[in-house]
């Protein structure tokens, strides 16, 4: 199926949680939905047989600015069908909570980790979900746009970046 | 006679462990010597790529995606310029792009010796390593004749090539790809068929292919479980659609299709698949075109993002980049294949003795520079 086939089928089941369509010559095509949809979204992806997703390529956090909502993107893939999709979602700057997607793929494990160690989201239902690559009482969420580094971590000076 | 005490024990393997290939803390969960859990805990070699990657300009974060996979630098360096060019919708010269491919492939053989080489070594099997090292030595120096450098070339820019290569780079290529096949089969009579090989590897850390899938597990550790799935057969970048070469996967010759002796075998016959692959590309190499000339002076990707994903020693790298139509990116997030394949180790690893995680461990073939970024 193509991008705009799957985003079909998934309005037709899902109605108005679908926020938009993303389609562009520089960006790969994209759904973008309410958080709340995410747990049943992703199900039915993976297990319809149309769409069959049982890969999930990457998960990523992603800050466009200091003004705005912080995003988590899903890369989808299938074996089967060799078909690709994009799947985004947006979530408060403060206390955003998304539901989790680790027992779907057992990948977003440590990638949705990686996001709450960095963007400071919330995934709901995770299994274990504490900091992966920094230390567990680490100060902050560095890839924020807001980001202000503290002066000292356990006693050691942290170095300030020139401008 | 009362009952011996016995209760689990929890056993830290690293972070400061010669068998855990860099700087990786394994809290194992023992019951005698059978591991009953393994945790892995990482970070210890984080760099802030991704931070930094926010706050450079373009050209200026290539020299950071070689050092996120040291073994395997002219891969990620080679990603993320396709990556920048696909967003600004660059065409190269054919030069640049066969170049691109000898050494990409160069590379790949250069890595997969290393993870040959320390996979015998966690086993006991030491010459090996020494060996492999020796062949890797030839490669670096093939490197250090084009870039000036051994580990971290920044020789794949965004547009083209650092420079050309230098006179007698050519023949030297095939004077290596000549002796190299001889040296495949040393390898193999010294460790694929050693018995002692063999019974630490057969059938030990079995990866079905459905958990190897929904894990994210990619590369030469996907294709020991009997999955035909190659990037450069599946979603062909670069010129790869021009190569002849065949996508090895497991076959359980020696025990189990995706256990660790098939994890091994994978990418010692992907080797000679990749020398392959640069004597057809040395072959086709056109003779003239200028590799800087593609190279843009500003770069300023338009508005938008891509995920792309590539090939890389270890499996599926994967840079999603997004830009805001300025010079510095918005987002850098790279998708490294060992971040996902170290996550299965307690799926696969759970029940074994201590000494088989060593071996599973080592047959995964991680690089800790880019677990951590």
């Amino acid at each position: 199926m193509t991008e705009r086939e799957i985003y079909s089928a998934l309005t037709a089941r899902f109605g108005e949680k679908i926020l938009e369509f993303q389609d562009s010559e520089t960006a790969n095509p994209a759904a973008v939905v309410i958080p709340a949809v995410l747990g049943e979204l992703m199900t039915y992806l993976k297990d319809s047989e149309d769409t069959l997703f049982d890969s999930l390529m990457c998960l990523s956090g992603n800050d466009p600015g200091a003004e705005e909502p912080l995003e988590v993107v899903y890369h989808l893939y299938s074996m089967m069908h060799a078909h690709h999709f994009t799947v985004k979602t947006r979530v408060p700057r403060e206390n955003g909570h998304v539901p989790s997607v680790a027992l779907l793929w057992r990948t977003a494990d440590w990638h949705e980790r990686e996001a709450y160690d960095m963007y400071g989201i919330v995934f709901d239902g995770h299994p274990d979900l504490k900091r992966i690559l920094l230390e567990e009482d680490w100060e902050g969420h560095p890839l924020r746009k807001d980001y202000v580094a503290a002066e000292t971590y356990r006693g050691m000076t942290i170095a300030k970046v020139k401008e | 006679m009362s009952r011996l005490h016995a209760e689990e024990m929890i056993l830290n393997m690293g972070p400061q462990h010669p068998s855990t290939h860099g700087v990786l803390r394994l809290k194992l969960t023992t019951d005698g010597e059978i591991v009953s859990n393994i945790e892995p805990v990482i970070g210890y070699l984080h760099r802030c790529f991704e931070k930094h990657g926010e706050n450079l300009e373009y050209q200026m974060v290539t020299p950071f995606t070689d050092r996120c996979d040291y073994l395997a630098a002219m891969n990620n360096a080679h990603a993320y310029a396709i990556a920048v060019e696909k967003l600004m919708g660059i065409e190269l010269p054919e030069r640049v792009e066969y170049l691109r491919v000898i050494f990409a492939e160069l590379q790949r053989i250069a890595s997969h010796l290393v993870a040959i080489g320390t996979f015998g070594l966690d086993v006991g099997a030491i010459t090996p390593f020494i060996y492999c090292w020796r062949d890797r030595e030839t490669i670096l120096d093939l490197f250090e004749m084009a870039s000036g450098a051994r580990l971290l070339y920044n020789y794949i820019w965004i547009g083209g090539l650092a420079h050309d290569i230098p006179p007698g780079f050519v023949e030297k290529t095939y004077e290596f790809l000549d002796m190299f096949d001889a040296r495949i089969a040393e390898y193999n009579q010294i460790l694929t068929g050693n018995k002692i090989f063999i019974e630490r590897t057969a059938d030990v850390g079995v990866l079905p292919p459905e958990v190897a899938i929904n894990y994210g597990v990619t590369g030469p550790s996907l294709r020991a479980s009997g999955v035909d799935f190659d990037l450069r057969r599946k979603e062909p970048y670069s010129i790869y659609d021009r190569f002849d070469f065949k996508v090895i996967i497991g076959d359980g010759r020696m025990g189990t299709v995706g256990d660790c002796w098939d994890r091994y075998y994978v990418r010692m016959l992907e080797m000679a698949e990749s020398a392959r692959i640069v004597r057809q590309a040395l072959d086709q190499l056109p003779a003239d075109g200028d590799v800087k000339s593609a190279i843009p002076k500003r770069i300023r990707p338009p508005k938008g993002e891509i995920y792309f994903r590539y090939e890389n020693p270890r499996g599926e790298l994967g840079y999603y980049i997004v830009s805001n139509g300025k010079n510095i990116p918005t987002r850098v997030k790279m998708r490294s294949p060992a971040f996902s394949n170290l996550s299965v180790i307690n799926e696969i690893g759970r029940g074994w003795m201590i000494s088989d995680v060593i071996a599973i461990l080592g047959s995964l073939d991680i690089v800790l520079g880019e677990i951590d970024r």
